[in-house]
C-alpha cells in the first residue's frame, strides 16, 4: 500500500482545469459566507451596542454557534435546508462568521471616545447622522479586523463543507483520502492556505486603501 | 402536518433522534456512545497537554528572553491557516500511519495537537512579554535572579492569557476530533459519517447533537478551570489593570486601535 509521492507533479498539471474550478468555488463559497456575514452582523452589532440587556445573549448564543463542530452543524442544519445542498453549507459557514464579527463591531463602537460623539452632536448632526458619518467609521478598523479573521476561519472550514458535497478545495481532500493519494490532498492544503493567505492580504490593503486617517494618526502619536 | 414525500415531518424526525439515542444499543460496546465519548474526550486531553507542554514552554521562554517573537507569532498565524480535515487526512493515508495498529488515533492525535499549539503558544508568549515594566524592574531592584523572576513574577502573570489559550485549543480540539472518524479513529464522529454514508439522516443528526454538547460541555468546563485556576491575587490585579487600560483608552484623544 502506497499514497504515492507527496507530489505528483503530472497529476496536477493534467488536472489543473479542475483544480482551478474548485478553487473558484472554494472563493465564491466564501465570499458569499462573508457577505452574508457582514449584512446580519453589522445590524446586530449595533443593536447589541445600542441595547445593553441584549448584548449578553446575543453574543452568547453566536458563542454556542460558534463551539459547535463543523461538521455536527452541517449535519444539524441539514435536515432543514437539504443534504448535499448549498444552502446547508452556507447556513453552517455564516454561524462561525457571526460571533467574530458582531464582537468586533461592538468593541470597535464602544472604543470611540465619548468627546467625538459629543462634539459631532454639537456640530448639529443627528443620531442617525452621527452612527453612519463618525462612529461607524471610527469602529471599522475593528470590524475589518473581524472580518479578516472570520475570513481565514472560513476558507478553512469550506474545506468540511466538502464532506456534504459542496466543498471547493476539499473536494480534493476527499478526492485524496478515497484514492489513497497524496496529490490531490497536498494540493487542497497548499492552496487553501495560500488562499487564506491572499485573501488576509488583500484585507490588509483594503483596511489601508479605506481607512487613511489610521496611517496618519500612527505617524503622529509615534 | 408536513407534506408526503422528501419533506420531513420535525416532530417525528425529533422524536425518532431520540429514540436512537436512547435505544440501548447505543449505550454498551465498542461503538456505544461511552466507548465513543471517552476515545474523543482521551485523545482530546492528550493532544492539549502535549500542547500545553510543547507551547507554553516555547511561548514563556521566548516571552522571557523577549527574541524572536515576531517570527514566532507570524508563524503560529500561519499554522492556524492550516485546515485540520486536510492534515488528518493527509496523516492518515500515509502507509507509514496505516500500518499501525492504531493508525487513525496517530493521524488524528498529530492533527489535534498541531491545531492546539499555535493558540497555546501565542498566549503564553504574549502574557509573559507584556508583563507591566514597572512590575519587571521592581523584582529586578528587590534583586530577584533572571529564574526567580520567571518563576515567581512573570508566569504567575501570564496565568490568566495561558489559561484563555488552552481553552481555545481544547474547545477547538474536542470539536475538530470528530473528522479522526474520517481515517478510523472511533470516536463520536463515527456516528455522523456512518449517518452519512448510509444516507439516514436520523443517525446523522443523533451524532451531531451528541458532539455539540460534548463541545459545549468542554467549553463550559474550561471556563471554569481557568477561573479556578487563577490565583485570587492575579485576579485582582488583571481586573484592575483591565479596569485602568479601559480608563486610559476612554480618555486618549486620537482614534480606536
Amino acid at each position: 500500500m502506497s499514497a504515492g509521492p507527496l507530489v505528483q507533479w503530472s497529476w496536477i498539471s493534467s488536472e489543473k482545469g479542475t483544480i482551478l474550478s474548485l478553487l473558484v468555488q472554494h472563493v465564491e463559497l466564501t465570499a458569499i459566507a462573508i457577505a452574508i456575514g457582514l449584512a446580519i452582523s453589522l445590524p446586530l452589532g449595533i443593536l447589541a451596542w445600542r441595547a445593553r440587556p441584549v448584548r449578553a445573549p446575543l453574543i452568547g448564543f453566536a458563542g454556542v454557534l460558534y463551539v459547535i463542530p463543523s461538521i455536527a452543524l452541517l449535519s444539524l442544519v441539514a435536515p432543514l435546508t437539504g443534504f448535499f445542498s448549498i444552502t446547508t453549507a452556507e447556513v453552517a459557514l455564516v454561524s462561525y462568521t457571526l460571533l467574530i464579527l458582531v464582537r468586533n463591531t461592538v468593541a470597535g463602537l464602544d472604543s470611540v471616545p465619548e468627546e467625538v460623539e459629543e462634539a459631532a452632536r454639537a456640530m448639529g448632526y443627528s443620531s442617525p447622522q452621527v452612527l453612519f458619518k463618525v462612529q461607524l467609521p471610527l469602529a471599522l478598523p475593528s470590524i475589518l479586523a473581524g472580518t479578516r479573521v472570520a475570513t481565514v476561519t472560513v476558507i478553512g472550514l469550506v474545506n468540511v463543507t466538502a464532506l456534504l458535497g459542496q466543498g471547493g478545495l476539499g473536494q480534493l481532500i476527499i478526492q485524496g483520502f478515497t484514492e489513497d493519494f497524496n496529490t490531490p490532498v497536498v494540493v487542497g492544503l497548499v492552496l487553501s492556505v495560500l488562499l487564506a493567505g491572499v485573501a488576509d492580504a488583500l484585507l490588509v490593503l483594503a483596511e489601508r486603501a479605506g481607512i487613511p486617517w489610521l496611517r496618519r494618526a500612527s505617524a503622529t502619536t509615534r | 402536518m408536513a407534506a408526503q414525500g422528501e419533506r420531513y415531518n420535525p416532530m417525528n424526525f425529533l422524536s425518532e433522534v431520540a429514540k436512537y439515542l436512547t435505544s440501548r444499543s447505543q449505550w454498551s460496546g465498542l461503538d456505544g456512545i461511552p466507548n465513543l465519548l471517552t476515545n474523543q474526550v482521551e485523545i482530546s486531553a492528550l493532544a492539549v497537554a502535549a500542547a500545553l507542554i510543547t507551547g507554553v514552554g516555547a511561548g514563556v521562554l521566548l516571552g522571557h528572553s523577549r527574541r524572536g517573537g515576531f517570527a514566532v507569532l507570524n508563524a503560529a498565524n500561519a499554522a492556524r491557516a492550516i485546515p485540520s480535515f486536510a492534515l488528518i487526512t493527509l496523516l492518515g493515508i500515509q502507509p507509514a500511519i496505516v500500518r499501525l495498529p492504531e493508525g487513525g488515533l496517530v493521524a488524528t492525535g498529530i492533527a489535534m495537537w498541531a491545531l492546539a499549539v499555535p493558540p497555546v503558544l501565542t498566549n503564553a508568549y504574549v502574557g509573559t512579554r507584556d508583563v507591566d515594566a514597572d512590575v519587571r524592574s521592581a523584582a529586578i531592584s528587590i534583586g530577584m535572579t533572571s529564574a526567580q523572576r520567571f518563576w515567581k513574577v512573570e508566569l504567575p502573570l501570564a496565568m490568566p492569557l495561558i489559561m484563555a489559550g488552552a481553552r481555545t485549543a481544547a474547545v477547538e480540539v474536542v470539536a475538530t476530533a470528530t473528522l479522526g472518524a474520517y481515517v478510523g479513529f472511533n470516536d463520536l464522529g463515527s456516528i455522523i459519517f456512518s449517518g452519512l454514508a448510509l444516507h439516514d439522516n436520523v443517525e446523522t443528526f443523533s451524532g451531531a447533537f451528541t458532539v455539540a454538547l460534548l463541545a459545549l460541555a468542554v467549553d463550559g468546563l474550561m471556563l471554569l478551570a481557568s477561573r479556578t485556576l487563577t490565583p485570587t491575587g492575579i485576579r485582582a490585579s488583571t481586573r484592575r489593570r483591565r479596569r485602568r487600560s479601559l480608563l486610559a483608552r476612554r480618555h486618549a484623544p486620537g482614534l480606536p486601535g
